[in-house]
């Protein structure tokens, strides 16, 4: 028995241990010696971290161009740790990653009291709306702070919104009023909409219909996409596509196509496509997002390069509101020198937390509804065409705030 | 002078030949992959030497006879003979290197690597890397001390300034400063290290001896948005009296007492100010201006700017020759 505890005990502090040499590659091996000003060689203080998404089928692009993923988001969670324990060692604290992931018929509460059992009380959700309301209505998760990093649903920042909640991906009314600033700024301002059949695409569509409202821009004409979803390998595939769609995208005079298709079913068959001779914005053509391969602007070349390093690939969006979410809980870390979960919560909803994320200004969270208030890039398909907000759009608090749902307009009471 | 000398020389139109106006000085453009030479006198560009892509960090050797730039996107630094304004040479640098520093005895070269969390240590002589140092996430500012036995990095995304003991190649030290650090810069008597922190928009000033931040400057200009406040390029007069701080895209310069560090006076230069370099007789300072493509010049005797010079594309690094 006394053998068997031995072994446990053993197994537990290498596994420990060898985690923490992992981060530790040192090419001079005298470098590598944070506490020589320090005194005391204490442990390291650990900051815990939990990753929760649901299983999936991996994303297929409709273009060939891009890979097929099934690891979003978790790279992205992974590399903010690294970050975050590069820090750490110089202030003798350490970052853990604890990942959950849902089976796809599984209860995302039980794996949220799971988390809580093992000690997180720093949640980074990858969930859509459904499983993150559950997972935030769970009793084990009121005493945690958790970060919604990929669902976009207005109502969470407004109706629906809970104090434990921070929004780390812009919603959807922060991407269509990006994206109208710029349309209106270059007097884009009638538009064709085409919007896809499911529930995000139309959710899209709304977040337009409002920006439009709000910027005085014009909705010509509304056309639903009602062809059949298609297998995107075909070998006669153009032809239809080409006559299909050309009549389709017959409307009234209008300067762009707004293209509401979250569901990547049809958006990339409309460019050069459309009757007139008009760009293609929305989800596809000129996109309005949190990150993109085409931006490189304020030293964001170094994050790609760290990323695509360590995970082969492209940072998708959802990689990057992971990161941005733990390199907040490690931002705290470096300016409480705490490891407690409910200080570094304060901190990070309190005035004097800015988290620089490589989009030219250092980002916080709206005291009001909990969103991340950030610039929005505009991403071409092989290039970055422009950052919201425009200039010209002015605000009496910070710019950023020209996008979405400003302090007197939120509907959120819960807070 | 006799009243007819003077008459002639008023006749001709020459003014009394200042030094500053023999100065040449030299612009690294990040994206036309170029170095600007600029007459300091004429106030013209005199020529444009082609270098390796996306050349930033730039400076001279100990007698001034030759030019290292970094060439990031090439992974290198091009070294430009001045006489004959060409690339003669090359050295090793470790990958992506931005910035770096050469010690005051004029050897090595400590090179900040920003993609891997690493400080490389180049010998100019035997044009090898002969150490590498770990240190936080992305590695840019370089300052070395006067007499050159601490060298200061900043890690831009760790947020600290690490002091590293330059005969051991070992870090004693790291303080945590505001978001985004970029610029390390120590004053000429070696006592203090400022440090600039571009998202959090202040300047730290820290100890060189007990290592503590003893100050954080900060900066208000009417009209502009904090988050514009960005500050990047730092530098002191040899007199230690006054300091000057390129603030980006607030496209300004703010002139500071480096006694009381209180601000004097926030000077208009061009877009996006990044560096800066005083004139070797401290009678001009010239801001490199990111994102209209210009130098702005200015005579820090009338204390304002005097004229924009057109060089390359981004304009990011300056330095001075008499």
């Amino acid at each position: 028995m006394r053998g068997l505890f031995l072994l446990i005990l053993a197994w537990a502090i290498l596994s420990g241990a060898s985690a923490w040499a992992a981060d530790q590659t040192v090419t001079n091996p005298t470098a590598a010696n944070p506490t020589a000003a320090n005194p005391t060689a204490t442990d390291p203080i650990s900051v815990r971290i939990g990753y929760l998404t649901r299983a999936e089928e991996p994303r297929t692009p409709l273009t060939f161009l891009e890979p097929e993923t099934d690891d979003e988001g978790a790279q992205g969670a992974r590399l903010a740790i690294t970050d975050n324990n590069t820090t750490g060692r110089f202030l003798n604290q350490r970052f853990e990653l604890v990942e959950a992931t849902v089976p796809t018929d599984g209860s995302v509460e039980d794996a949220v009291r799971d988390l809580a059992g093992q000690g997180v009380r720093l949640l980074v959700a990858d969930l859509r709306k459904d499983d993150l309301l559950a997972a935030a209505a769970v009793p084990e998760a009121r005493g945690m702070l958790i970060f919604n990093t990929r669902a976009p649903d207005d109502d969470l920042r407004n109706e629906r919104c809970l104090p434990n909640l921070l929004h780390v991906t812009p919603s959807r009314r922060m991407l269509a009023d990006a994206l109208t600033q710029y349309l209106v700024s270059r007097k884009w301002s009638n538009w064709l909409l085409v919007v896809g059949r499911t529930p995000e695409d139309e959710a899209f569509a709304e977040a337009m219909r409002a920006a439009a409202k709000r910027y005085r821009a014009k909705i010509v004409e509304e056309k639903k996409w009602t062809f059949e979803d298609a297998n995107r390998r075909v070998d006669t595939g153009h032809v239809t596509v080409q006559s299909e769609t050309l009549t389709f995208t017959q409307a009234g005079e209008h300067d762009v196509l707004v293209v509401a298709d979250e569901a990547d079913a049809f958006g990339e068959y409309l460019p050069y496509h459309t009757w007139l001779p008009r760009p293609v914005v929305g989800t596809q053509g000129m996109v309005p997002t949190a990150w993109s391969r085409v931006h490189e602007q304020w030293g964001a070349t170094q994050l790609h390069s760290r990323f695509e390093k360590q995970a082969g690939r492209w940072m998708r969006p959802r990689d990057y509101t992971a990161w941005m979410a733990i390199r907040a809980v490690g931002e705290a870390a470096t300016r409480t020198r705490s490891a407690d979960p409910a200080a570094l919560a304060a901190f990070i909803k309190g005035p004097d937390f800015t988290l620089p994320a490589f989009k030219g200004q250092g980002l916080s969270f709206r005291d009001w509804d909990g969103q991340l208030r950030q610039p929005v890039l505009l991403a071409g398909p092989r290039m970055l065409v422009s950052v919201s907000p425009q200039p010209g759009f002015l605000h009496q608090n910070s710019e950023l705030d020209t996008l979405g749902d400003d302090r007197p307009e939120s509907r959120c009471r819960s807070r | 002078m006799s009243i007819a000398r003077g008459a002639l020389l008023a006749l001709l139109g020459l003014a009394t030949l200042s030094p500053a106006e023999a100065d040449t000085i030299f612009v690294s453009n990040e994206k036309s992959n170029t170095v600007s030479v600029v007459d300091g006198g004429k106030l013209q560009v005199l020529s444009t030497i082609k270098v390796g892509r996306r050349p930033r960090g730039i400076t001279f050797n100990h007698d001034q006879s030759l030019i290292y730039v970094c060439v990031g996107d090439d992974n290198r630094i091009d070294v430009i003979d001045v006489a004959t304004q060409k690339v003669v040479d090359r050295l090793p640098s470790g990958p992506d290197p931005e910035l770096f520093v050469l010690e005051p005895k004029g050897r090595l070269l400590y090179v900040a690597n920003e993609d891997d969390n690493m400080v490389s240590v180049v010998d100019t002589e035997a044009k090898k890397i002969i150490g590498e140092i770990q240190v936080g996430v992305e590695p840019e500012g370089m300052g070395i001390s006067p007499d050159g036995k601490f060298l200061v990095n900043t890690s831009e995304t760790t947020n600290m300034a690490h002091f590293i003991d330059t005969s051991t190649h070992q870090i004693v030290d790291n303080v945590l400063v505001d978001a985004r650090p970029r610029v390390a810069r120590f004053t000429g008597d070696g006592k203090f290290v400022w440090v600039s922190s571009e998202v959090g928009g202040t300047v730290s000033i820290i100890d060189a001896a007990t290592r503590k931040v003893v100050h954080k400057i900060e900066f208000a200009i009417q009209g502009v948005p904090r988050e514009a406040i960005q500050p990047v390029g730092i530098q002191i007069t040899g007199d230690q009296q006054r300091a000057f701080v390129a603030l980006g895209p607030a496209n300004r310069v703010a002139e500071v007492d480096a006694k009381t560090y209180e601000v004097k006076r926030y000077h208009l230069v061009g877009q996006r100010v990044w560096n800066l370099a005083l004139s070797p007789d401290e009678k001009r300072l010239y801001t490199t201006n990111g994102v209209s493509n210009d130098m702005s010049v200015m005579d820090l005797e009338r204390g304002r700017v005097v004229k924009s010079i057109s060089v390359g594309g981004a304009p990011w690094g300056v330095i001075v020759k008499p």
